[in-house]
């Protein structure tokens, strides 16, 4: 292929548009977190800063007496917790519930895969009022549990309906050898049906976590102290009024920002994959 | 009927009994918590919920759908949850088609720039948000640094300030955001393309203009209407990065329904019209999607 | 690389789960638990709380008290989410909420409770923020209002030696201060759409000697000293005097702005006069004067009441003992101790010299301003009030509509709202 000079010297110049849009603001938001407040406060603004101190980072990490930074590192474990566990149980049960849908006849079966996709696409906000006054009357306000229980109403359906598209891309010849080897439907699945599906699982699995991490509404409503806060609510509650404090807010941002940044860099063809795989066959 | 023909399973469990079985724990969960609350918030849609009021608790059956369906700041919210799910869907699908073309060019560094991009998409909202706030900060923000110091603006600016530019800058975050995951999509399917057609078409003298416009679209047309799907669903709930921002304001500038519905059940305490909002948005996103999924039926039978 | 990354992110993870497993703990040792509901960053610090509620712990060993601290916006809600079902026992209300609180029937009547000789002892904005036609539902507890700021050195460098007593001498010393380039613009307020601009806006209508509602409740929003407080307020903005960028600015952003010495003048509560003495966190330490808030010809300069006070929830199961820890912390003893983030709710008290020593030039305008209070509207749609203010007012600081318009419309809809 011969190719334009011009058009291929925009090419290039879109390239680097490209790149400075994505990665200009977040590189700000890491150098604010290393700066001194005097500097991000100075007009005109230096881009690169004079000298940069990690006293922020380490204070999240090491002090418990800073009690912003206590809480950043108190609620970023949360998140972890409550992330980690959602992808795990949503991806079990999902699961399991994606491989009926996508492989067995039974009676509802196109019912109810609607009643998931609608739980899935509802606002959470029609159902937080009279879930508060629930949770409140049994005690389960402010927990990583009920957090976990509550992510995973949107969580399951979304594992449903990604795990769904890889159950039905495999031919059912497999199944049915298996049935004729004297299998178990148990044993099926864990021996024939997982190992093809596994580059699937990992991918919504990682989708799922990342879901949760995103999580903010319920865990707004929720939860209040330390006990339960997530991540994205201490960022969002020190932001929201102690607005002076910009290099503590972007360091709390960074943070946060890390493990899905690692994730999606560890696994980014799988994610692709699973992403996919759900939009393009439903 | 269903437990016809199949003569070699039969020491199996039954299917239906299987399927039901591996169904029943999400079932479980996910209808437990959310089906009675659903239930609730409809039956509160329909009363009068105001603690206030000396009416608590009478059915006021359709009442509640009718004045908010009369009242014109409710349109004015919907038509600001419209532009912005609009708009960035535009903007999104847009830029997510040239960068995706871009990157599946033959083009130096083209891996360092697959790999970066994703990086947005994983920034949590929430921090997003406060990200977007600090740039467009009035006194001390990166981004009147920068058009100062390029010398496009005189003076700093108030970016969030008025409630029309807060709505679009706001959009602006939100893209950055997104656009990536809808860059993946595309690139997805690009690989799927089939190049000779292109090369024919090359042959036959069509410019660039032409095949972009003859093939690529066509060609991406299935996942332009996925992403429109899915996207839709999503950006119509806005919420977290209006927090994270605005607030709705000012001047009610960036209010949306999901926000909207937020600030009337929690700072108002007029459980009826949040939830009669909510079950609105609810309408709203069903209708849209029923829709599109007529749409992509009658373009897949095509 | 990749393997590093993987093993990091392990860590991570594993990091997560253990100091989660190991930091879930819950006594059960036959003691009555009450669950308290405070506010971040107002008053009393978390630290003082926390002091206060471990001697009260220590002088009252069979109840434990689990305080937690949310930031105001996130305030109202959980009380409100909370309230019916007793999940906090105690919770702390601000002054506009509690004609609603007391009529959804969300805390607990109270009037019986206070001795009269008590009651006459505390500041009547004081206890006007916790009642509700007559009756007691709280105790108060956080005595705040809006206080004029204002930055000595510019004061000086303009020429004036006395802050202003009257808006209009204001907007002449804030003139002189631009035209001299002192400051670009010298007022700054807190006016994004937030309750922080009902505030500011009760603080001007009312020195302007308007009120939003009358004695029987009934909206007067578009009087006519109503429209003079706003004209003036869309006035200062559109002359350049007051910061355009106050649409979007809560308290602590006009803390930031008046600290970082950009602004001569500015409303504030009183924390930030501690904070803009702060060396860590200002640049105009020992320049910062405060006094009330400037009057008009013919009325007083009013500010509007931010006190908070303490209630129990209808919910609650351990009424008696929520309400005995409700009177230690507003205790004179333990609001004279702590008087140094909070001024006290008692009279007597601001006589006391260790109480005055906190802050002498605080003490001598409180002293001034607590008798020159306003209350935002005590009616129980003052929610909704409030909302549809925060929006027209804004329209008008915007000059999207004109401020008339503006209190008009608030006008029409405030009667929808009282008339349902």
């Amino acid at each position: 292929m011969k190719k334009n000079k011009a058009f291929s010297f925009f090419q290039y110049l879109f390239a680097i548009a490209i790149t400075l849009c994505t990665l200009g603001p977040f590189s700000w938001l890491v150098i604010s977190s290393i700066s001194y407040q005097k500097e991000l406060t100075k007009v005109p603004l230096d881009w690169i800063p004079n000298e940069v101190t990690f006293k922020r980072y380490i204070d999240i990490f090491t002090n418990p007496n800073n009690d912003i930074a206590y809480a950043f590192k108190v609620s970023m474990l949360n998140s972890l917790i409550v992330s980690f566990c959602v992808a795990t149980i949503a991806l079990i049960v999902g699961s399991l519930a994606a491989y009926a849908f996508a492989r067995l006849k039974f009676r509802f079966r196109q019912k109810l895969i609607y009643l998931f996709l609608f739980t899935y696409m509802i606002p959470p906000v029609v159902v937080v009022i009279p879930l508060y006054l629930i949770l409140s009357n049994v005690g389960m306000l402010d927990t990583k549990g009920t957090l976990i229980l509550l992510d995973l109403t949107f969580v399951i359906p979304f594992v449903i309906w990604i795990m769904q598209s890889y159950f039905s891309s495999f031919s059912k010849s497999f199944e049915e050898a298996s049935a004729i080897d004297g299998c178990s439907r148990f044993q099926t699945l864990w021996h024939i049906v997982l190992p093809i599906v596994r580059p699937g699982i990992i991918a919504t699995g990682i989708l799922a976590f990342l879901l949760s991490w995103d999580e903010f509404f319920f865990s707004l409503l929720f939860t209040s102290s330390l006990e339960a806060k997530t991540i994205s609510v201490a960022i969002s509650e020190f932001s929201g009024k102690n607005a002076v404090d910009y290099g503590m807010i972007a360091t709390g941002g960074v943070l946060a920002s890390l493990p899905p940044i690692i994730i999606v860099f560890l696994f980014q063809r799988q994610l692709v994959q699973g992403m996919t795989a759900g939009g393009i066959k439903e | 009927m269903f437990y016809k023909g199949e003569p070699i399973m039969k020491k199996q469990l039954s299917e239906q009994r299987f399927a039901w079985l591996v169904i029943a724990p999400a079932c479980v969960i996910v209808f437990g918590i959310v089906i009675f609350p659903l239930f609730t918030t409809f039956i509160y849609s329909l009363k009068n919920m105001d603690l206030t009021s000396s009416q608590y608790g009478q059915w006021v059956w359709l009442q509640n759908y009718l004045e908010l369906l009369k009242d014109k700041e409710f349109w004015s919210t919907t038509g600001r949850t419209a532009y912005f799910t609009g708009v960035s869907l535009t903007v999104e699908i847009t830029l997510g088609i040239f960068i995706a073309l871009l990157l599946n060019e033959d083009i130096k560094g083209k891996t360092f720039l697959r790999t970066i991009i994703i990086i947005p998409w994983a920034v949590p909202t929430i921090v997003n948000g406060a990200m977007w706030k600090w740039i467009y900060h009035p006194e001390y923000g990166a981004l009147n640094a920068l058009l100062t110091q390029l010398g496009l603006i005189d003076h700093y600016q108030s970016w969030l300030g008025s409630p029309w530019l807060a709505m679009n800058m706001i959009i602006i975050a939100d893209v950055w955001k997104m656009t990536p995951l809808v860059v993946l999509f595309f690139l997805a399917s690009l690989q799927l393309r089939n190049l000779s057609i292109y090369e024919a078409a090359r042959v036959d003298g069509a410019n660039i203009f032409q095949r972009f416009y003859h093939l690529t679209i066509p060609f991406l047309k299935p996942t332009i209407l996925v992403i429109i799907v899915v996207r839709t669903m999503e950006a119509f709930k806005v919420f977290d990065i209006i927090y994270a921002t605005t607030r709705g304001g000012p001047a009610n500038g960036t209010l949306t329904l999901t926000y909207d519905a937020y600030l009337k059940s929690f700072t108002n305490l007029q459980y009826s019209q949040g939830a009669t909002i909510s079950y609105l948005i609810a309408f709203m996103i069903l209708t849209l999607t029923f829709l599109y999924v007529k749409v992509l039926k009658s373009e897949g039978a095509n | 690389m990749k393997k590093a990354l993987l093993t990091l992110l392990s860590i991570i993870l594993l990091a997560g789960i253990v100091a989660g497993c190991s930091t879930s703990s819950s006594g059960k040792d036959g003691k009555v638990t009450i669950n308290a509901l405070f506010m971040k960053q107002a008053g009393y610090s978390e630290e003082d709380v926390k002091a206060i509620t471990k001697e009260f712990e220590n002088k009252n060993p069979s109840i434990k008290v689990k305080p937690t601290f949310v930031p105001y916006e996130a305030l109202e809600q959980k009380i409100q989410t909370s309230a019916p079902t007793g999940g906090y026992d105690i919770v702390i209300i601000d002054a506009p909420w509690t004609a609603k609180f007391a009529k959804a029937g969300f805390v607990k009547e109270v009037s019986d409770k206070l001795t009269d000789s008590n009651r006459s002892d505390i500041f009547a904005g004081a206890i006007d923020s916790v009642s509700y036609q007559d009756k007691l539902y709280g105790m108060p507890w956080l005595n705040d209002t809006k206080f004029l700021f204002y930055n000595t050195d510019m004061l000086k460098q303009a020429g004036f030696d006395n802050p202003p007593n009257t808006w209009d001498e204001l907007l002449t010393q804030a003139k002189a201060i631009k035209d001299k380039g002192i400051s670009d613009t010298p007022i700054v307020g807190s006016w994004a759409q937030a309750e922080a601009l009902i505030c500011d806006f009760t603080a001007f209508t009312s020195s302007f000697g308007g009120a939003l509602v009358d004695e029987n409740g009934k909206p007067t929003v578009n009087s006519k000293e109503n429209l003079a407080a706003l004209t003036f307020m869309t006035q200062s903005l559109k002359d350049g005097l007051t910061n355009s960028k106050s649409t979007q600015y809560l308290e602590e952003d006009v803390r930031g702005v008046f600290s970082s010495g950009k602004a001569a003048f500015a409303l504030n509560w009183t924390y930030m006069y501690n904070m803009a003495n702060d060396p860590k966190e200002s640049s105009v330490v020992g320049r910062v004067g405060i006094a009330p808030v400037p009057g008009t010809q013919g009325h007083n300069g009013m500010s509007v009441n931010g006190g908070m006070g303490l209630s129990v929830t209808k919910g609650s199961k351990h009424a008696d003992e929520a309400w005995k820890y409700i009177q230690y912390l507003s205790s004179k003893d333990v609001q004279k101790r702590f008087a140094k983030n909070a001024l006290p709710i008692w009279k007597s008290l601001y006589e006391d010299q260790d109480v005055v020593k906190t802050g002498p030039e605080v003490v001598e305008a409180s002293k001034v301003q607590y008798e020159n209070l306003e209350n935002r509207p005590r009616v129980p749609w003052y929610g909704e009030l409030s909302t549809e203010l925060q929006v027209s007012v804004q329209k008008a600081l915007l000059g999207e509509i004109t401020p008339e318009q503006a209190l008009d419309s608030v006008q029409k809809k405030a009667e929808e709202i009282a008339s349902k």
